[in-house]
């Protein structure tokens, strides 16, 4: 249904990721970037919807990346993915408009930023 | 050691990156809640080599005076975690933590005291979440504090000689606002590395067949 972009340098980390996908919402389509030029790029091109962004990625940081992103598609739902559950990482994710997905991912947490995505883009596709 | 136990695939490097990262992402998480202040991390580096190369990876330009707490951990595979940093910014940190009210001599007398505990409390969280990721469990060591330079933490003169490799996985850490920085690093010797990977493959594959529950 939806296209989803991933952003995080490790494979493995991708690979958790989708495998989640398989079993919460398998319809629909990732797309897999590995930086953040790449997710930008991807991000032009128009065909996403929503993004799930790694933190801690070598040159430009998820939260950098968010801000981004924010310029052009001010309402995309999007989520950082991290580990990191620092207050700041989290407050700052939520000042960009953006969700906080806590790592090691579980089903649960992905799941919930998943719904709440899905309502607010049939919210903003009627 | 043979060339094979000594190589880690691009995926096996991958995973014990994010894995390590996790664990260090926690670990500085419960650190900010101690200093009270943002802790900046570095991304994971994960290399196998010597002790003698591994223990000049931590001096950084002329810091050679290090303090580290280091604990052991024991389970599937076995190891070393410690949290290294330049003796000069030992008592900053302990400051950091007590806070800017008591004076230098109260610092110095909990310095001991307050770096073993910030230590447990860092290197447990890091290891705990590694464990759990992999889904085994490790028993940790009390912590111990040793001070010298980075052969003396590796212990590059002792029964373990200089030469012999490790698994060396670290990341960087500084306080924001203070003028503490240092290091997250783990280290496994070589039957440790073969443990590890075994488990880093199953989880690897588990990922792909896992129909449903949790994955790390």
């Amino acid at each position: 249904m939806h296209k989803v972009l991933i952003v995080d340098d490790s494979k493995l980390a991708r690979m958790v990721m989708a495998s989640a996908f398989r079993r919460i919402r398998p319809d629909w389509t990732l797309v897999e970037t590995t930086n953040a030029d790449e997710a930008l790029a991807a991000v032009a091109g128009g065909a996403v919807d929503l993004a799930l962004i790694d933190f801690n990625m070598p040159g430009i940081d998820g939260l950098e990346l968010v801000a981004s992103i924010r310029k052009t598609h001010p309402n995309m739902p999007v989520a950082v993915v991290s580990a990191n559950v620092q207050n700041e990482i989290i407050g700052r994710a939520r000042e960009l408009n953006a969700g906080f997905i806590p790592k090691p991912l579980t089903d649960e947490g992905l799941a919930a930023f998943l719904s709440g995505a899905a309502l607010r883009l049939k919210k903003s596709a009627t | 050691m043979t060339e094979d136990a000594g190589k880690l695939t691009e995926i096996e490097q991958d995973a014990l990156a994010e894995i390590a990262n996790m664990g260090v992402s926690r670990a500085a998480s419960s650190l900010r809640l101690m200093v009270g202040e943002e802790v900046l991390l570095s991304v994971p580096s994960v290399k196998i080599v010597t002790r003698a190369v591994a223990s000049k990876l931590v001096e950084r330009e002329n810091a050679k005076k290090l303090v580290a707490v280091q604990q052991t951990f024991e389970g599937p595979f076995a190891g070393k975690a410690l949290l290294i940093f330049p003796e000069a910014q030992s008592l900053e940190l302990v400051r950091s933590i007590v806070g800017d009210q008591h004076t230098l001599e109260d610092v110095i007398d909990l310095e001991q005291e307050a770096l073993a505990e910030t230590g447990n409390i860092i290197l447990n969280g890091c290891l705990a979440t590694i464990a759990n990721v992999l889904n085994r469990t490790m028993r940790m060591s009390l912590p111990s504090i040793v001070r010298g330079d980075g052969a003396a933490l590796f212990e590059v003169q002792g029964p373990a000689s200089g030469e012999q490799f490790v698994l060396f996985l670290y990341i960087d850490f500084n306080i924001k606002t203070r003028d503490v920085h240092g290091f997250i690093a783990l280290l496994m010797d070589l039957p440790s590395i073969a443990a590890l990977k075994t488990i880093v493959n199953d989880f690897i594959d588990a990922i792909e067949k896992q129909p449903l529950g949790h994955v790390g």
